[in-house]
C-alpha cells in the first residue's frame, strides 16, 4: 500500500464528508469518483474514521433556527478549576445541552472557562433551563452569563485550504 | 415554522447519526420506514434546499481532525457587518455568529494544523484591526448524539 496516497486519500475524505455527501442514489459511488477511489475504499475510510474515535456522528445536521429553535445560547461560567470535569459532565448531562466545553480563561477580558450551548425555542425558555442548572448544581453563585446569538453570518461544514482533488493516483 | 410531515420528522429525528455505510443507504433507510428510496432521497434533497438540513455528513471531534479554536472579538456595532464580511473571507472560517455581550462576534477557525490555525488568527486580526481572542478546546465533556426534535 502507498502510505503517501493513503494520507492524501484520508484528508481528501474527511474534507468531502465535512461538506456533506452528495444526494445521489449511491453517495459513496459519487463521492469515489471525486476523490479518484473505488467505492469500498471510500466507505471504509469512513468506517475506520468512526473507529479510531474521530466522528462525533455520521449523519443528518440540521439548523435548529428553521426548525422553531429561535433562541440559540452559549452560556459560559466561570467554575473553579478545581470543580470543571465534575460540573462539566453535570452540564452535559441535561437533555437540551448539545455542546459543554472546557476553554481557557483569558484574564482580565475572559473570566470564563466552561461553555455550554443551548437551543431553545425562545428566550424565555432558554433562561428557565439555565437557571434550571444553576439551581440543580448548586451554581447560581457562580459567576455566568447567558450570549444569546443574533445574525448568523456563517454556517457550513469544516472546510481546509488544502485542496480535497489533490489526488491524482 | 412550516409543518412537517411524519416522514420528514422521521428522517430529521432518527438519522443525526448512525447513516448507513452500505452502498444504497437512502434504500436501506427507506426499508427501515416503509417507503420508497426515491421518496427519502426527494425528502432529504428538499430539506436541504430549504436550508433545514445544513448538510448529512461527519460532525467531528474538533481537534481530533486538524486544528480548530474559537474565536472571538469586540467590534462597534456599526462595524459588525463589515468586519463580519472580512472573518468570512478566510476560508478556514466555518461559523460565524454574532451574540449579545461585548464581545460580539464568534467564530470558529479550522486548519490542518497548528501552525495554519496561528497563521490563520494572525491574520484574521491584522484584517480585521480588532484584537481577538483565542479560546481554544481544553476538555470536552458532552458525547453529541444529535439534537431530540420535540415536535409538538
Amino acid at each position: 500500500m502507498d502510505m503517501k496516497r493513503d494520507d492524501e486519500l484520508t484528508r481528501a475524505l474527511i474534507a468531502a464528508i465535512g461538506k456533506g455527501l452528495p444526494l445521489e442514489q449511491k453517495p459513496y459511488a459519487a463521492l469515489a469518483e471525486q476523490l479518484g477511489c473505488g467505492e469500498a475504499e471510500v466507505i471504509d475510510g469512513i468506517r475506520r474514521l468512526a473507529m479510531r474515535g474521530d466522528l462525533k456522528r455520521f449523519g443528518v445536521v440540521v439548523r435548529h433556527r428553521k426548525l422553531g429553535y429561535r433562541a440559540n445560547a452559549m452560556v459560559v461560567w466561570d467554575i473553579p478549576d478545581t470543580r470543571v470535569a465534575e460540573i462539566g459532565h453535570a452540564i452535559g448531562e441535561f437533555t437540551f445541552v448539545t455542546l459543554c466545553y472546557q476553554r481557557p480563561r483569558r484574564l482580565p477580558d475572559w473570566p470564563y472557562n466552561l461553555f455550554c450551548m443551548i437551543h431553545g425555542r425562545d428566550r424565555d425558555a432558554v433562561s428557565q433551563q439555565v437557571d434550571q442548572i444553576a439551581a440543580e448544581l448548586g451554581l447560581q453563585q457562580v459567576n455566568h452569563r447567558i450570549l444569546f446569538s443574533g445574525r448568523c453570518f456563517k454556517q457550513r461544514g469544516a472546510a481546509y485550504r488544502q485542496p480535497a482533488q489533490a489526488l491524482d493516483g | 415554522m412550516r409543518q412537517f410531515s411524519p416522514l420528514e420528522q422521521q428522517l430529521l429525528n432518527q438519522f443525526q447519526r448512525g447513516i448507513p455505510l452500505t452502498p444504497t443507504p437512502w434504500a436501506d433507510i427507506a426499508q427501515q420506514l416503509g417507503v420508497y428510496e426515491t421518496t427519502v432521497l426527494e425528502t432529504f434533497r428538499r430539506l436541504q434546499t430549504e436550508g433545514v438540513i445544513s448538510r448529512i455528513g461527519a460532525v467531528f471531534h474538533p481537534n481530533r481532525v486538524g486544528a480548530s479554536t474559537l474565536a472571538a472579538m469586540a467590534v462597534p456595532e456599526a462595524q459588525l457587518e463589515s468586519v463580519a464580511d472580512k472573518v468570512n473571507q478566510f476560508v478556514e472560517v466555518n461559523h460565524n455568529y454574532e451574540r449579545e455581550h461585548e464581545y460580539n462576534l464568534w467564530f470558529v477557525v479550522v486548519a490542518d494544523n497548528e501552525t495554519r490555525l496561528a497563521t490563520a488568527l494572525d491574520e484574521i486580526e491584522a484584517e480585521c484591526g480588532y484584537p481577538l481572542l483565542n479560546l481554544p478546546l481544553e476538555c470536552e465533556f458532552f458525547i453529541d448524539l444529535g439534537f431530540d426534535l420535540q415536535w409538538t
